[in-house]
């Protein structure tokens, strides 16, 4: 990387913009062609920096799950889970559409761009079958 | 890495006088005077003057320069501080950093020190930041981690919610052999007790977590040479070794297998001792599911076999594996950081078999001829993990 980033912007912020504009993005490293999440301006423990954005599919299996217990009045209980990507990278998220307490590890998940508090997050839903 | 010269510190180092503060509830006391209280009751104990502190080591959740504004409140100019942060398990890395600027020459004199009023003035106190690609998801941490950690572990082995309140039923059993232990006389825990309290993240309840108290804690260490001069017995530092993988519990690598599996293979190898060879096991319990992971963890069972180690109360006061003797986090103190306290009571452990006066237990509560004891602290969301063995002076 050039010393002076003016005018350029960050992995963190890149990955925002990419949300904003509907796109789930994942970075790989091509040397490697190994995916890595979250967004690093290297690979993660060997630093290769030979990286590009690629879509995600979106595909993700349960790998554990809460029910994150909350007062009715505060919005309810929510549920926190984590995801392990078809391409390989976990991430934390929130699966909807089933009761917070009703997730199951190993449940195949899919991933569609909602929001959070005004801001763009990645929320999965269960698929059936 | 070749740690061949590994045990180079084993021995080299002791801690000579320890002491709590505040503990429990400590309204009207600020962190820092109860810190202070508590660096000093240690210093006391180990009949060493204030002015050959010349080594501070201190982490809170309430001063962003811990050692620095412990040393400007005693008023010690020290040659060496160390303020590192790395959760709970700080101070268990911090006795590791002054044994080394022991060792050195750097030092002559060290204290590690911690102290919190965080149930006084409204609860559980954090100083960590909004984790990036976490907190939009606003996950309660630390509690959902070990909850996601906790339901992963059962996944795998089968574990049911019955196998994580044995852990609480054992802890409190020891509590209430302990008059320090904040819930001595709040009476025995049965696991329906357990099961039935109002869960806070599934499937973690309410008695699955640990306390929320104030406290403070210090131990004053020095050189094995200067050590057979202070009024008590000192306990050697005969191990030491830390581990992290993570900060976040999304980029934890495996949920049920924690860094303690690399910190607790080092101290040991440092220590020349293994797992069988403790007289006492204290582990940094904030939750249930710690326990069951760090027995297996550092060695004391395989993976997945903790479930039948804690069954029919098996680590507490009337089974075969002393665990938490002083009621652990969960049934004796948690000040929000609870290292130090694993660490005075792997101490004070040692110093009563060697005929100390550390205050009194009921019947049970003390390890007859205890000789070596491990403390294992966890910070972050089982991020961070350090282990300390430690001995009396004929274990060296």
């Amino acid at each position: 990387m050039p010393e002076n980033l003016k005018g350029s912007i960050g992995p963190e912020q890149q990955f925002k913009n990419y949300l904003t504009e509907g796109k789930f993005m994942i970075q790989k490293s091509k040397s490697l062609n190994e995916f890595f999440f979250h967004p690093r301006v290297a690979f993660p423990g060997t630093g290769e920096r030979d990286l590009e954005w690629v879509e995600a599919s979106g595909n993700g299996i349960v790998y554990s799950t809460s029910c994150n217990r909350r007062l009715p009045e505060k919005g309810g209980d929510f549920n926190i889970s984590l995801i392990t990507l078809q391409e390989g990278p976990r991430m934390m998220a929130k699966i909807e559409g089933v009761a917070p307490d009703q997730v199951v590890i190993g449940q195949k998940v899919k991933a569609r761009i909602s929001s959070l508090k005004g801001e763009p997050a990645i929320i999965f839903d269960i698929v059936e079958g | 890495m070749d740690y061949n010269d590994i045990n180079k510190l084993k021995g080299k180092t002791a801690v000579v006088g320890l002491a709590e503060s505040g503990c429990g509830i400590a309204k009207g006391w600020s962190a820092m005077e109860i810190m202070a209280n508590s660096v000093h009751d240690a210093l006391d104990d180990a009949g060493i003057k204030l002015s050959e502190v010349d080594g501070v080591f201190a982490a809170t959740a309430f001063h962003s320069m811990a050692a620095m504004s412990l040393s400007e409140y005693l008023g010690v100019k020290p040659k060496f501080a160390d303020g590192s942060q790395i959760g709970g398990s700080s101070f268990l890395s911090h006795i590791l950093t002054a044994a080394m600027a022991l060792d050195a020459g750097l030092i002559n004199v060290a204290v590690v020190a911690y102290g919190s009023n965080q149930k006084s003035i409204g609860g559980f106190k954090t100083i960590s930041e909004a984790m990036p690609y976490e907190a939009q998801y606003e996950p309660r941490m630390p509690v959902t981690a070990y909850a996601l950690a906790a339901k992963r572990y059962m996944y795998e082995f089968g574990a049911t919610r019955e196998d994580l309140a044995n852990v609480a039923v054992s802890a409190r059993d020891w509590a209430l052999l302990n008059p320090r232990a904040y819930t001595h006389n709040d009476g025995p825990l049965s696991v329906n007790d357990v099961l039935s309290a109002r869960s806070i993240v599934d499937p973690l309840g309410k008695l699955d977590c640990c306390l929320v108290t104030d406290g403070a804690a210090a131990v004053v260490m020095t050189r094995a040479d200067r050590a057979k001069d202070t009024k008590n017995t000192p306990i050697y530092l005969l191990g030491a070794a830390m581990e992290h993988h993570h900060r976040m519990v999304s980029e934890m690598p495996d949920l049920v297998r924690t860094s303690a599996i690399d910190s607790g293979k080092r101290a040991f190898a440092m220590s020349g001792y293994s797992p069988k060879d403790m007289n006492t096991i204290q582990l940094y319990d904030a939750f249930t599911i710690n326990t069951l992971l760090f027995l297996e963890d550092l060695g004391f069972c395989n993976k997945g076999e903790a479930i039948d180690l804690v069954k029919n109360n098996n680590i507490g006061p009337l089974g075969n594996l002393p665990v938490n003797t002083n009621g652990g986090g969960l049934s004796c103190v948690h000040p929000g950081m609870y290292g130090l306290f694993v660490t005075i009571e792997a101490i004070r452990q040692l110093r009563n078999s060697s005929g100390d006066n550390v205050g009194d237990r009921l019947n049970g509560g003390w390890i007859p001829n205890a000789k070596l004891s491990i403390a294992h602290g966890n910070g972050g969301v089982l991020s961070s993990q350090v282990t300390n063995i430690w001995g009396v002076s004929e274990t060296i």
